[in-house]
């Protein structure tokens, strides 16, 4: 399955939908130019919603870090949204899975970003 | 005297594409030999590191080169050796991205992976001067064979 991504709007929030799979050639350099692409435009407050990724590697990871590395370094906060269970057990393999805010439920992850 | 195992050699093309056929082949051959879904899903993805980082780092990207795959189907595992024609590289210099310092940086994941989801795994100098990585899948309770 090839990656599809979409964004939306919840307030100042911007939530990044995305499905299939995050990996090198798939959805890695699309993912990252348009982190770059919402930050350009003065976003900063970003969810990723990861609940239709069914499979990542590690350039997906790196992706991820480095969006976090971006966000971050512009002002800005990222979280992650309803990881499934094998994306979730390759970010605590690699000890991200304590770098990242990750939530299970939207409304959740949308609100109280700090500002 | 133990059979001797089955094995099935594939020769890729430097080409992303190359990293999912890989992969494919790499859970294709795991069904076949009897693993379950699980370990067909760690066993893709080792063999998807694998190959991408023969892509990347060994060959470079470079379309002159290739990408060797070799599926071993041992009694007791599965042994796979991914050979790129690079110049190799050693084992100990690749950064463990759990380490502090490593954790948001951009190098040593594809390794960790291989190496959690494997029950063996090893890098040599390949044959023709690049890297050979070498890995395996313990099949657990009981022997195999395909066919």
């Amino acid at each position: 399955m090839s990656f599809k991504v979409s964004t939306r709007e919840i307030g100042d929030v911007t939530v990044i939908d995305m499905d299939g799979r995050i990996t090198l050639g798939e959805g890695s350099s699309l993912l990252r130019d348009l982190i770059k692409e919402k930050l350009a435009s003065g976003h900063r407050k970003i969810v990723m919603n990861l609940s239709g990724i069914n499979y990542i590697d590690s350039t997906g990871l790196g992706e991820l870090v480095s969006g976090y590395r971006l966000i971050k370094s512009q002002g800005g906060e990222l979280r992650l949204l309803n990881l499934n269970k094998k994306v979730s057990d390759l970010l605590q393999i690699t000890k991200l899975y304590a770098i990242f805010d990750i939530y299970t439920n939207e409304t959740q992850a949308v609100s109280g970003f700090h500002s | 005297m133990p059979p001797k195992p089955q094995r099935i050699e594939v020769v890729l093309e430097t080409l992303i594409e190359s990293i999912a056929l890989a992969e494919e082949m790499g859970v294709r051959v795991a069904a076949a030999a009897g693993f379950g879904e699980d370990d067909q899903y760690k066993i893709g993805l080792a063999v998807h590191e694998g190959v991408m980082n023969a892509f990347q780092y060994g060959n470079q990207q470079r379309r002159e080169r290739k990408i060797h795959v070799i599926f071993e189907l041992h009694e007791e595992k599965l042994v796979i050796h991914v050979l790129d024609q690079g110049t190799g590289f050693r084992l100990e210099d690749v950064p463990d991205p759990r380490d502090d310092e490593n954790v948001l940086g951009d190098s040593g994941r594809g390794v960790l992976l291989m190496k959690a989801f494997m029950d063996e795994f090893d890098v040599l100098a390949g044959a023709a001067g690049g890297a050979e990585v070498i890995m395996a899948k313990h099949h657990r309770g009981r022997s195999f064979r395909v066919g």
